[in-house]
């Protein structure tokens, strides 16, 4: 099969979903001529004009507020904040407004909207253009929350956000863009909801997400030579979360570590461990543990980015740690 | 020209450092010794040079994610914001903030800002304390022109207008938006034109004269000072390199680029100065070697300095 | 241009329907919340924000609009649903909470929303303006002559979201009209302390497009200005700015205990009630004889009484109810 980097998934996505449905269009800062600040948006333009690539002024409360009117009247829009620490000047349009239509209105509205944005760290981008703000928007009933973190999993959960009539905030790592991965050709879709387990293992469960699915990876491969089998569970969907699958996981391996980019404090892991912890208590043989950020703004410096992004050994440590070893 | 030749000689060394600086910080960057982003300010020095050489150390700025030329014209030590640029502990920001982030609140710079129109509103507030505190402090707020069309914009200019708050609004119109001209991103060809709906003066200069700046400024602020409320300034202008390092910026065509470097506003003051001989050509060459010897101390300065320790990740998250 | 006589009947009769039914929903409203102020009281309970006042605004600009055409209201919106064409006995219902509502009671006063006649509103200020203008970009898209419209106050006028809407209808050109309903306070702040210019018609200019000042209590001048304006929008030249001077006889809530209106203002404005006013005209031009407007009258009463019937007699809502509709 043909490798595609993640970015490239995403353009293929949007590509493939425009051809299909005239009524899909994209909107954001620079996604026209520029093909957006990482690429994903490139060549769109040149094959579906402006009308249905629009580059728009700095107005990130217009640009969500205009996905909601559009969705509204028949379009599906697919706008782009172009960092998800932007969200802030638009976020009424996004909770308020887009979130909670369909169920203030008596279950009439439909907001077929798609909100794509960047997030994370590792590119000393220092504390504005960094975040990893998930745990907000999984905190909205009314808003799903996806975050991929393959090429595959991108191109086929974009084009099911794409198709579904809930508004979606589709979620993607910043640091993931140049990886490279098997892709299909043909249109897929992944179902929103369901996740994945990337590495089977009868040890622990590591459920991570985005950018830090690749680092748990790579603490199970080292801690492999221990003896010591990880599962990786990847949610993709952080809302509405696929419990199931990460209470079946805990169920054979007993021993949970969560780890996530984002501050550790309300952090999308303090939804999951409580849900295990209310649902699959019995089956755990050691508290739940958590990997994540510390609770600070994301530092500019090199060093103490690093030291701020979770890293393989903190995910050893970790995993060892409920282990008892 | 009314202007004392100390405050000429100063506006022309500001510029001239401001250029140096960018220029260094390119030269660093591309050799991957700075990480992250930079925005630079090449090209547009007169704007903040020709705006803070009429403000005092204890009125404010605030800025944006282009922000060193701004901080140096506002009195910003070069070796504290290159030491920062690399990421250091003895940086403005002991490497926690970056380029975007740099602050001196000594010097009443209310920090670069990596949201755009992010510094209007927070400037308003600054003017707000300072009219409350009875002083006559005033801001100067820097944006570009895409920030014109932020909600901030219009929140903040009709808030400082209602409340006759001591603010000058200066608008960089470089004329892009990241890859997006002016003409695709606003139906007004003049920003200054939309001073009007906040019922505050609007004026218009050519921002790569700093002459006609700082003449505009100094207007501004007297104002301002005088209790009688913000003002609009709109500089033209234009950056000589892409939106950040990197960019490739496939969206201008060369043929503008080239006639607006054609208008550099270093070249334009420094011929002037010379024809008014206030400067000298070995003036010229004495000066740039100080300043290139002051900006390599900076590197110096910042290569030599320590990175911070990881544990200082978790400091100054709040105040104690 | 003359309007056709059952034109301008109508005009009235949808200003006494907006009347008529904001009237009664005041004192029902105040039933049970007496002599105690509980706002969470039945029959009609939460906040309550009244359109008495200024019904030309919505009737004249509605006037101009069909059913597919799309309007965004505010938080005192019964006047803009009424005038769009609404139910009556849905809205009333909607009020009470009941399953019969609009939104079926999960919305209520505020988040009003009927998809056959493209209208919505909510509570956050100067939310429906982006969505207007989402609206108008869509109509174009889809290559229709339709129009969005979007009734804000003074108060939304220097809220960011007026900015960036009325830009980037304007660098689009889309089919968009924004009025304003100037009515003096922002609840309790007058316009003057909010608002820089002496009117948001001069706004417009920094969009670069056209803009212009009406009196709204006037139904006529309204009815004009708003023409014009959606004529040019279905024509594809783009949007535009109406702001009409008008005034709520109510506090900016029901409740509100109207402080900040100065002695003598409010008598003032009584004597330009669109209401009478019109009324008055269309007499003296024999357009209507008291009779016929008496009848009117009643006939409206009549509407409203029923709509109180079918709210009063709906059936409350199943609790599981409140979990569904999160999600399609």
């Amino acid at each position: 099969m043909r490798k595609l980097t993640f970015a490239q998934a995403l353009n293929e996505a949007l590509r493939q979903e425009m051809r299909r449905d005239p009524t899909i269009y994209v909107a954001g800062e620079d996604v026209g001529k520029y093909g957006g600040i990482f690429g994903v948006t490139a060549g769109l333009l040149e094959e579906f004009g402006e009308e249905r690539v629009r580059d728009t002024p700095i107005t990130e409360s217009a640009i969500i507020g205009s996905a909601v009117g559009a969705a509204a009247a028949g379009l599906r829009p697919v706008v782009e904040i172009m960092f998800i620490d932007f969200i802030g000047v638009a976020l009424d349009q996004l909770f308020n407004q887009a979130a909670k239509m369909k169920y203030m209105f008596g279950g009439k509205a439909k907001l077929p909207i798609v909100v794509r944005t960047t997030c994370g760290a590792g590119m000393c981008a220092a504390a504005q253009h960094s975040q990893s703000l998930e745990a907000w928007f999984m905190h909205i009933p009314g808003l799903k929350v996806v975050a991929p973190s393959t090429p595959y999993d991108a191109k086929g959960l974009l084009i099911s956000s794409i198709r579904d009539d809930n508004p979606v905030f589709f979620i993607e790592h910043k640091m993931l863009y140049g990886l490279e991965g098997d892709v299909p050709e043909e249109p897929y879709t992944i179902p929103l909801g369901v996740a994945d387990v990337k590495r089977e293992g009868k040890d622990v469960t590591v459920v991570a997400t985005m950018a830090m699915v690749h680092k748990a990876l790579e603490a199970a491969d080292e801690l492999a030579k221990e003896g010591i089998e990880v599962e990786v569970v990847d949610p993709r969907t952080l809302s509405p979360l696929d419990k199931e699958t990460i209470i079946n996981s805990v169920k054979k391996t007993h021993h949970l570590v969560i780890v996530h980019e984002a501050v550790k404090q309300a952090g999308p892991g303090a939804e999951i461990a409580a849900m295990v912890a209310e649902e699959a208590f019995d089956y755990l043989d050691a508290p739940i543990k958590r990997v994540a950020a510390p609770f600070t703004p994301v530092p500019f410096s090199p060093v103490l980015e690093s030291a701020y992004i979770p890293s393989k050994e903190n995910i050893t440590s970790a995993v060892k740690e409920v282990l008892g070893k | 020209m009314a202007i004392e030749k100390e405050k000429l000689l100063w506006m022309y060394e500001k510029m001239r450092t401001i250029r140096a600086f960018e220029e260094k910080v390119a030269e660093l960057f591309a050799a991957g010794k700075i990480p992250g982003f930079v925005h630079l300010y090449i090209g547009e020095e007169a704007v903040a040079v020709g705006v803070c050489a009429n403000l005092r150390d204890d009125d404010y700025i605030t800025s944006t994610h282009r922000g060193h030329g701004h901080l140096i014209a506002k009195g910003g030590d070069i070796k504290l914001m290159m030491a920062e640029l690399f990421g250091k502990k003895t940086g403005y920001c002991k490497g926690k903030g970056g380029s975007m982030h740099i602050a001196d609140l000594d010097l009443g710079i209310l920090g670069a800002n990596g949201i755009v129109g992010g510094g209007l509103p927070i400037a308003i507030g600054a003017a707000l304390a300072a009219k409350y505190l009875g002083t006559d402090r005033v801001v100067a707020c820097f944006f570009g022109d895409g920030a014109a069309n932020q909600g901030t914009f219009h929140e903040a200019l009709n808030m400082a207008s209602i409340w006759s708050l001591p603010v000058i609004f200066v608008c960089e119109n470089n004329h892009y938006a990241i890859s997006l001209h002016q003409h695709k991103h606003m139906h007004v060809t003049d920003i200054a034109e939309r001073a009007k709906a906040y019922d505050i003066p609007g004026v218009v200069v050519d921002g790569n004269d700093v002459i006609a700046v700082y003449e505009a400024a100094e207007a501004a602020v007297k104002r301002a000072r005088a209790g009688e409320g913000p003002t609009l300034i709109e500089c033209k202008t234009y950056r000589h390199r892409g939106h950040f390092e990197g960019d490739p910026m496939v969206y201008r065509p060369k043929e503008e680029a080239e006639e607006w470097m054609k208008k550099d506003p270093i070249a334009r003051f420094e011929a002037k100065l010379l024809e008014m001989g206030i400067l000298t050509p070995s003036d010229i060459t004495r000066i740039q070697e100080e300043i290139k010897a002051k900006v390599e101390e900076a590197v110096r300065f910042a290569e030599e300095s320590p990175y911070p320790e990881p544990a200082e990740v978790l400091q100054d998250v709040y105040t104690e | 241009m003359p309007v056709e006589k059952e034109k301008l009947i109508e005009l009235y009769r949808t200003m006494l329907k907006i009347r008529l039914f904001e009237e009664r929903v005041a004192e029902i409203y105040w039933e049970g919340k007496s002599p105690v102020f509980n706002i969470a009281a039945d029959p009609i309970p939460g906040e309550m924000h009244l359109y008495i006042g200024e019904e030309a605004v919505a009737t004249g600009v509605c006037a101009h609009l069909r059913p597919d055409d799309m309007v965004a209201g505010t938080h005192r919106s019964h006047g803009h649903y009424i005038a769009k064409g609404g139910d009556l006995k849905k809205l009333m219902a909607e009020l009470f909470g009941k399953k019969t509502g609009l939104c079926q009671g999960k919305g209520g006063h505020m988040h009003l929303f009927d998809a056959n006649l493209h209208f919505g509103c909510g509570g956050i200020i100067g939310a429906g303006i982006p969505h207007a203008v989402g609206a108008a970009l869509a109509f174009k898209m889809q290559g229709r002559d339709n129009v969005a419209v979007s009734f804000i106050g003074d108060g939304a006028a220097n809220i960011g979201a007026f900015h960036e809407s009325l830009n980037l209808a304007a660098i689009w050109k889309l089919p968009l009209v924004v009025v304003v309903e100037d009515n003096l306070y922002a609840i309790s702040v007058p316009k003057s302390k909010s608002t820089a210019v002496k009117s948001n018609a001069e706004r417009a200019a920094a969009y670069g497009i056209p803009g212009v000042l009406v009196d709204g209590m006037d139904v006529m001048a309204v009815y004009e200005a708003a023409g014009e304006a959606i004529a040019r929008a279905r024509r594809g030249e783009g949007p535009s700015l109406i702001e009409c001077l008008c005034y709520r006889y109510r506090g900016h809530f029901e409740g509100d205990p109207q402080l900040y209106k100065p002695e003598g203002e409010e008598e003032e404005w009584r004597k330009k009630d669109p209401i009478p006013n019109f009324r008055a005209k269309l007499i003296k031009e024999g357009i209507l004889t008291e009779e016929e407007a008496n009848k009117i009258q009643e006939e409206v009463a009549a509407l409203v009484a029923e709509a109180e019937k079918f709210a009063r007699e709906s059936p409350w809502p199943e609790p599981e109810e409140a979990l569904k509709h999160v999600f399609l």
